[in-house]
């Protein structure tokens, strides 16, 4: 048994909408994190992937809340922590790199300032000691001339510098899980590459958690060793990323697969996913992808499937399985 | 016929010379040196073929949005020429505006909020007189056919449609005036992956059916490689390589085209991207390195490159490159190396 960092149990998000019931956007998603793994969250835009990220360091957006479920950081309850405890916990313990250096980053401070506080702050360093600090982060994240970069203000960076320097931010403490949401999407091609490898090499060496939110596969195939596809907010298949991709078995994961290009084979016809991602507010008891699914049976528009492992390490949430992979075998 | 008529004759559209500076000023009372140039173009020679698929691929900065915008006559160049494969040499105002159309990235900022569909497109089909007042509502529905759009569509507002939906408004609309030449300036990377493979396919049969040139303004190179036929590969204000797509992604003879193939994430599952990454950033283009502009982070540079700015030059029928070592560059590890697990 491996050493759990996370654990998010039957996490369910939800809107409040006055008396009426919440809307729920995250619907009982669970999964665990290992120590070292790395983990990815591959879904659509609206799919709940970015508010799962957020509801872990305690940023939803104002209106939305936890209906039910936990979410565990070792013995922490994370749902139950607010204030100083929850401080205590972002930057030594959990860091999140965001998908926007451009507006993350605080326009009127010193970017070697921006790192510096996480080690002043829990680590006890001393302003000169905490600032030495954030100039050798920036090296190891490979910006040329760090000291005098130190210096610089957020505006004066490149898209790809700003990266590192939040990648710099949010390792200075040396967390034990670091959270990205879409960190390369803003990115040139030969930048992502750059931050993707600085990432890797980062958290091996100081021994972090991977929990890497995306919509792009070729990304999630690169940095990731787990992958959850979100639909509709809710976990439709789980496993290890060869896996998935190797033997899709939920037909959204296999559709994902099918309609995005793949560099090494360019003459695959590109096959979308008809139709659209259903309207949360209207939920049918049946399975979220069935209107759009080939294989969707009467039953499926019934019932919602649960998410079931049919072979060891790998679960999707399908009635059809069978019918899929003999389609695709 | 010789080869440089029949060039001529399928060529739509050809960039010469283009060059675009702008001056930063520097002459206020708080200047300090001389006036601040920044070149985002320097001397682009590009030849759109009629009916063909362009890619423009390169970093942020590269200018390749620049020449897009020129190239739909919303910028002027500083120096250089269009040519327009016309009997009245080149369109001016409306005329142009009938020849060239764009489809921008983003279908939420691009679209009217306030205007119906309906008012979106009769107004530039009654503007350009493209059909008699009485057909305009007929062709308002051949238009929303042709993207693949319903009549219901006709009466609704953007608000009303999802992203992918917004796109093909977008096209619609750029096809409304009947252009020659159609510029998209990264068409899909505002939209979701399950989504951008219908607008591509859209793009694919709009050349097909219409016999559309397009120039396509990209960064994904998977995306690129599956739909252009021509790729043009930009940094720091110049076309460094230019090759049929094919041609360029298995033999590259540019190291910056070699860099960005190495940088592409690879779909196969297990693999692991290990290829060398590309060190450091684009320089300023403020302050240009002399001789060739990616000698100081190119892995082949040598000396002579610091010194010599190397002109783009045949290094093949329909292939040219601008690189002084482009012949002696080893040729690419077959993909199959690079899918090895680390």
């Amino acid at each position: 048994m491996t050493d759990t960092i996370l654990e998010v149990s039957n996490l369910t998000l939800g809107v409040r909408n006055g008396n009426r019931p919440p809307t729920v956007i995250v619907d009982d998603v669970s999964f665990r994190i290992a120590r070292g793994e790395r983990f990815g969250i591959v879904g659509e835009s609206g799919s709940g992937k970015s508010m799962t990220l957020r509801s872990i360091v305690g940023l939803l957006p104002r209106g939305v809340e936890i209906l039910s479920g936990s979410l565990r950081y070792g013995d922490i309850d994370l749902a139950a922590t607010t204030g100083a405890a929850r401080r205590a916990l972002m930057g030594p313990e959990i860091a999140m790199i965001f998908q926007e250096p451009m507006t993350a980053l605080n326009p009127v401070l010193r970017v070697g300032d921006q790192i510096a506080e996480g080690s002043r702050r829990h680590l006890g360093l001393s302003r000169a000691a905490a600032w030495d600090l954030a100039v050798s982060m920036m090296a190891k994240t490979g910006i040329p001339d760090p000291a005098r970069r130190a210096r610089a203000y957020p505006h004066e960076l490149s898209g790809g510098l700003r990266q590192r320097v939040m990648i710099a931010m949010a390792l200075s403490c040396k967390p034990k899980l670091l959270l990205c949401d879409e960190p390369t999407t803003a990115l040139d091609v030969t930048v992502q590459h750059q931050v993707l490898r600085l990432l890797e090499d980062l958290c091996e060496e100081v021994g972090a958690s991977l929990l890497f939110v995306t919509h792009d596969l070729a990304v999630v195939n690169q940095t990731c060793d787990e992958l959850a596809v979100m639909y509709a907010g809710r976990i439709v298949e789980r496993g290890s990323v060869e896996r998935v991709f190797r033997r899709p078995e939920h037909p959204y994961t296999a559709g994902l697969l099918a309609s995005a290009p793949d560099f090494d084979q360019p003459d695959r016809a590109l096959v979308a996913i008809p139709g659209f991602p259903p309207n949360l507010a209207h939920r049918t008891d049946g399975c979220a992808f069935a209107p759009r699914c080939a294989f969707a049976q009467e039953h499926c528009h019934t019932a919602s499937p649960p998410l079931e492992e049919h072979e060891a390490g790998h679960a999707a949430a399908c009635f059809e399985v069978g019918r899929l992979l003999e389609a695709t075998a | 016929m010789t080869d440089v008529q029949e060039r001529e004759q399928t060529t739509i559209l050809r960039v010469a010379d283009i060059t675009k500076t702008y001056d930063l000023g520097g002459r206020g009372p708080w200047s300090r040196g001389p006036r601040a140039t920044l070149t985002a173009l320097d001397g682009v020679d590009l030849d759109l073929r009629r009916g063909e698929i362009l890619a423009l691929v390169g970093e942020s900065g590269s200018g390749k949005s620049t020449l897009a915008k020129i190239l739909v006559g919303s910028l002027t160049p500083t120096q250089g020429s269009l040519d327009w494969d016309a009997p009245d040499g080149a369109p001016r105002g409306r005329h142009a505006a009938r020849r060239v159309q764009m489809v921008f990235q983003d279908p939420y900022s691009s679209l009217n909020p306030r205007l119906s569909v309906r008012a979106m497109l009769s107004e530039l089909l009654l503007l350009h007189r493209i059909v008699p007042r009485s057909d305009v509502t007929a062709e308002c529905l051949r238009l929303l056919n042709q993207v693949g759009l319903d009549a219901d569509a006709l009466d609704a507002y953007p608000s009303q449609f999802s992203g992918g939906q917004r796109q093909r408004l977008a096209i619609a609309r750029a096809l409304a005036v009947r252009p020659d030449v159609l510029i998209a300036d990264e068409p899909v990377s505002a939209l979701d992956v399950s989504v951008q493979a219908t607008i591509l396919d859209l793009f694919g049969t709009l050349q097909r059916d219409l016999g559309l040139s397009i120039l396509f303004v990209a960064h994904n190179l998977a995306v690129v490689q599956h739909l252009s036929q021509r790729v043009a590969v930009m940094y720091l204000g110049r076309i460094v390589e230019v090759a049929d797509t094919a041609e360029l992604f298995s033999n590259p003879r540019h190291p910056y085209t070699r860099a960005l193939i190495d940088s592409i994430p690879r779909m196969n599952p297990g693999s692991r991207n290990s290829m060398p990454i590309l060190d450091g950033e684009p320089p300023s283009p403020f302050d240009l390195p002399t001789g060739c502009r990616f000698s100081p982070r190119c892995a082949f540079a040598s000396e002579e490159c610091s010194t010599i700015d190397p002109p783009l030059t045949a290094v093949a029928p329909d292939h040219s490159a601008a690189c002084i070592k482009s012949l002696a560059l080893p040729s690419i590890a077959p993909t199959g190396e690079q899918k090895e697990k680390q």
